[in-house]
């Protein structure tokens, strides 16, 4: 048996737990109902022609967005599970989760929310924009990114899989070792963690890759770097930050699998290992990570606060300039992560200063954001409010941040509540206000009408009000010692911390359920909300001048740019619309190979986790054979005529 | 707010390209493909610096000096240094377009690489047998690591090269092919200055150690 299914067997199925069970069975209710609708409106050839075979980045970019937004429905349950056992679990009682699942249920949170919501949704965005912001009519290696799209699908679905078919890793969202090694850990929870991380990350790399790529050579004319819109910038240095970062991931997460799978001594107690490489290593990566997820956050906010305070950037080089020197300081400061190694006074001094420094360039953005509004004929609009709600938030977490920097302080808040509450500071008062300020400034652009407005405030108010609830208790409680990851408590004085905590949970919980009633009101509501000029805020950047949604070619003609405000300069300067003379454009053709791809590395991952060698052997050879097949088609582009093109112009 | 311009100014400033050309695919490719070659020098570093950390770490077991036979390594070396070369002529027959000539050059570049790869397989074998396998120690598990994931992507450069040689014959030196080759041989140039590195650090230095 074990030849056949390798180390698979009924047992990996959890019927001993109610939840799973229970999970499962919606799941799969939900999924049968989304199969059947698919089915009864015949739209599985709509899907795979329009969609998963379609190298258009803009099609991609939204897939990648509609991928981050179900994984945060995942994560989110995640958290109020947790928020629910620690509000619970005092006094005696061990709450709801038994320590097998509620350790699963901290690592798949983390893991999910930054590999398969954050980073989406970040790519996403970038995907949509970055092209229509330079005036180019696809990202350089359009193929590639439909293929980066469906490897990072892959891996959420392992992830995904994980919670249905043998467990996921009980490690914290890192799998330090030795815990993750296969002494400590010996199923197949760490496995689908390593593949599934493995698997997204090709994705990742490739589409680091390809932005890079299309952002140096595909500028439109007259577009020098200094021209370029403040978020294709902060786009840049983030996929710089991906290039160089994601591969010391890759290589590290292999050394890991080489210790569980080969028996080799990376990371080990034993015959010369060194667990702390291990450490090192990963935050050489996760370091420069958060900077992949907060910079192009920042090119968000500054598009908004522009835009809606009908006012230029203020200070645009230094902003540049700003995002450049947080570029090159990621990579200074990654010890920060474990000043307590023991690493001497002053390695962590050094680390410490660098750590510091990083407020610099990072305030001097936020005085650039403020001198921007100032004065300015302020609309708040959605995205606006979301811009005020993160400069306001923050801040706070910013100021956090430095508080840690410091060594001394460090030891005695690292792994602590008050750290947990930082992170999360920044990342939801950063990371993910900017997405949806981001998703509310660009969703007009990609559907032709605006969110509902009154659904998107309601959503607004209960996350920001509902953030603080949540986590402003666990900077008190981390101030108190309390350290992360605990499952029960004996202090029963603490429990009232962790029930505000909870409540806080409860009104995101509700703010997320508003975004999704916002989504469903638009799209009832799409005709009054309809924007039919494409430059529904009154935007100053190359994207708002095209229709909304773009035409397949983005752009009739290259536009020609003369300033960083480039469509604003436009529309200063009377510009009129080209109605003739257009010309056949040539595009890349749709292709099913990315999808096929991914789908065999799937198979191949699974087969890896459960140790099915024949599978996996199998999967190669496929994988092999469709790459090399894949090659060999040199017809990967058509024209769209002169005449198409003057049909859809002239019916903008 | 908004100042209009007189006609004849909006007529002097030119906002598309209305006389555009097609551009050629794959203008971005070469790029895109150093860029690539970075990010995998990445993973060499990690491995290197793993060897870095871990290369002194024997836990009692067999050390560089008792295991690595100098002789063997400088044989290995020659044989990946002259499929550089070989690629090197290679590519100038390509960019005459005598496809024939390519292709020879080209098997004899992948002859040369399985050479490589088979004195690889040697002397692994050869290691594992005496009892100092990945498993062995840590020093171990970084040198085969290192040495292994070199190994492994000259395994796919021999693969892309027959898959070149295919097409090439199929479709001639067109622009694409070229393209293709000109990737392969930063890529497998790339292989070359790696091993420099390897070859340096892993045998040469820890034998003097």
């Amino acid at each position: 048996m074990s030849t056949v299914f390798g180390k698979l067997s009924f047992d990996a199925l959890p019927f001993h737990e109610p939840i799973l069970v229970a999970t499962f069975v919606a799941v799969a209710i939900g999924g049968l109902a989304v199969f059947a609708a698919v089915t009864r409106y015949r739209l599985w050839g709509y899907l795979w022609r329009e969609w998963f075979t379609s190298i258009d980045h803009k099609k991609i970019g939204i897939m990648y967005t509609v991928l981050g937004l179900v994984m945060l429905l995942r994560g989110f349950a995640d958290a109020i599970m947790m928020r629910l056992q620690q509000a619970m679990a005092f006094n005696g009682s061990e709450g709801y989760l038994p320590a097998h699942h509620y350790d699963q249920v901290f690592t798949a949170h983390g893991v999910i929310m930054i590999f398969f919501v954050a980073m989406p949704l970040v790519t996403g965005l970038m995907n949509y924009v970055v092209p229509l912001q330079i005036g180019a009519r696809d990202v350089a290696f359009p193929f590639l990114n439909n293929f980066s799209l469906w490897m990072t699908v892959s891996g959420a679905l392992l992830v995904m899989t994980s919670l249905f078919v043998g467990e996921f890793a009980r490690t914290g969202w890192l799998a330090y070792p030795p815990l993750s090694e296969l002494q400590f850990s010996p199923d197949v929870g760490v496995d689908y963690y390593i593949w599934s991380l493995q698997i997204a990350g090709v994705g990742t790399l490739l589409s680091g890759v390809n932005l890079l790529a299309t952002i140096i050579k595909m500028r439109a004319p007259g577009m020098t770097l200094m021209k370029m819109p403040v978020f294709t910038w902060t786009a840049l240095c983030t996929n710089v930050l991906i290039v160089a970062s994601f591969p010391v991931l890759t290589a590290v997460l292999a050394l890991l699998s080489l210790d569980r799978y080969v028996g080799t001594n990376f990371f080990t107690n034993e015959l010369g290992g060194n667990p702390m490489m291990y450490v090192n290593l990963i935050w050489i990566w996760g370091h420069p990570e958060v900077y992949i997820l907060i910079l192009p956050a920042f090119g968000i906010f500054s598009e908004v606060a522009s835009t809606f305070s009908g006012k230029r950037l203020f200070g645009y080089s230094s902003m540049v300039y700003a995002t450049v020197v947080i570029t090159i300081l990621s990579y200074l400061v990654w010890l920060h992560h474990f000043f307590t190694m023991g690493s001497g006074a002053s390695v962590n001094s050094f680390f410490g200063i660098t750590t510091m420094i990083i407020s610099i360039p990072t305030g001097a953005k936020i005085f650039n954001w403020l001198f921007t509004m100032y004065r300015g004929r302020i609309r708040f609009e959605l995205p606006m409010m979301w811009t005020v709600a993160f400069m306001l938030t923050f801040v706070i977490g910013g100021m956090t941040g430095v508080l840690l920097a410091v060594p001394p302080a460090d030891f005695v808040l690292h792994n602590s509540l008050f750290l947990v509450a930082h992170f999360h500071n920044v990342i939801i008062g950063g990371v993910l206000f900017g997405l949806f300020a981001g998703i509310n400034y660009w969703f007009p652009k990609a559907f032709g009408f605006r969110l509902d407005p009154f659904w998107g405030k309601v959503s607004f108010w209960f996350w920001v009000v509902g953030f603080w609830f949540a986590f402003a208790p666990l900077y008190v409680l981390g101030l108190m010692g309390v350290t992360r990851r605990l499952r029960y408590f004996d202090d029963p004085s603490l429990q009232i911390w962790f029930v505000i905590a909870a409540f806080g949970a409860v009104l995101i919980a509700l703010g997320i359920g508003a975004f999704l009633v916002q989504v469903y009101v638009t799209i009832r509501r799409r005709k009054a909300l309809a924007d039919p000029t494409g430059d529904p805020w009154e935007g100053r950047t190359l994207e708002w001048s095209t229709s909304s949604p773009p035409p397949e070619y983005n752009f009739a003609f290259t536009p020609i740019i003369h300033d960083s405000d480039a469509w604003w300069d436009m529309k200063q300067r009377g510009y009129r619309r080209p109605t003739s003379g257009f010309k056949p454009i040539l595009m890349p053709r749709n292709t099913g190979a990315g999808f096929i791809l991914a789908a065999l590395s799937t198979v191949l991952g699974f087969a890896l986790i459960w140790h099915i060698w024949w599978l996996a052997a199998s999967s190669v050879v496929a994988l092999l054979v469709v790459a090399i097949h894949h090659t060999f088609n040199y017809e990967r582009e058509f024209r769209i005529s002169a005449e198409h093109v003057r049909t859809v112009e002239a019916a903008r | 707010m908004t100042r209009m311009l007189t006609a004849a100014e909006v007529e002097a400033v030119a906002f598309h390209d209305l006389h555009e050309h097609e551009h050629a695919a794959g203008g971005s490719t070469m790029l895109g493909f150093w860029i690539y070659l970075m990010s995998d020098c990445l993973i060499f570093a990690v491995l290197f610096a793993m060897y870095g950390v871990l290369g002194a770490s024997y836990a009692g077991g067999p050390t560089p000096k008792e295991l690595f036979d100098l002789n063997l390594v400088a044989v290995n070396t020659s044989m990946l240094l002259l499929s550089s070369i070989t690629y090197g002529f290679a590519m100038l027959e390509a960019r005459r377009h005598r496809v024939a000539a390519a292709q020879v050059w080209l098997a004899i570049t992948g002859l040369f690489g399985l050479a490589f790869l088979g004195i690889e397989l040697f002397e692994f074998h050869h290691l594992i047998l005496e009892g100092a396998g990945p498993q062995r120690s840590a020093f171990l598990s970084s040198f085969f690591a290192l040495v292994g994931t070199h190994g492994l992507h000259v395994s796919v450069g021999i693969i892309w090269l027959a898959t070149l040689m295919v097409q090439v014959g199929k479709h001639g030196v067109v622009p694409a092919n070229y393209r293709r080759l000109n990737c392969l041989s930063l890529f497998w140039h790339f292989l070359d200055v790696v091993w420099i590195g390897v070859f340096t650090i892993v045998y040469l230095l820890s034998t003097l150690r």
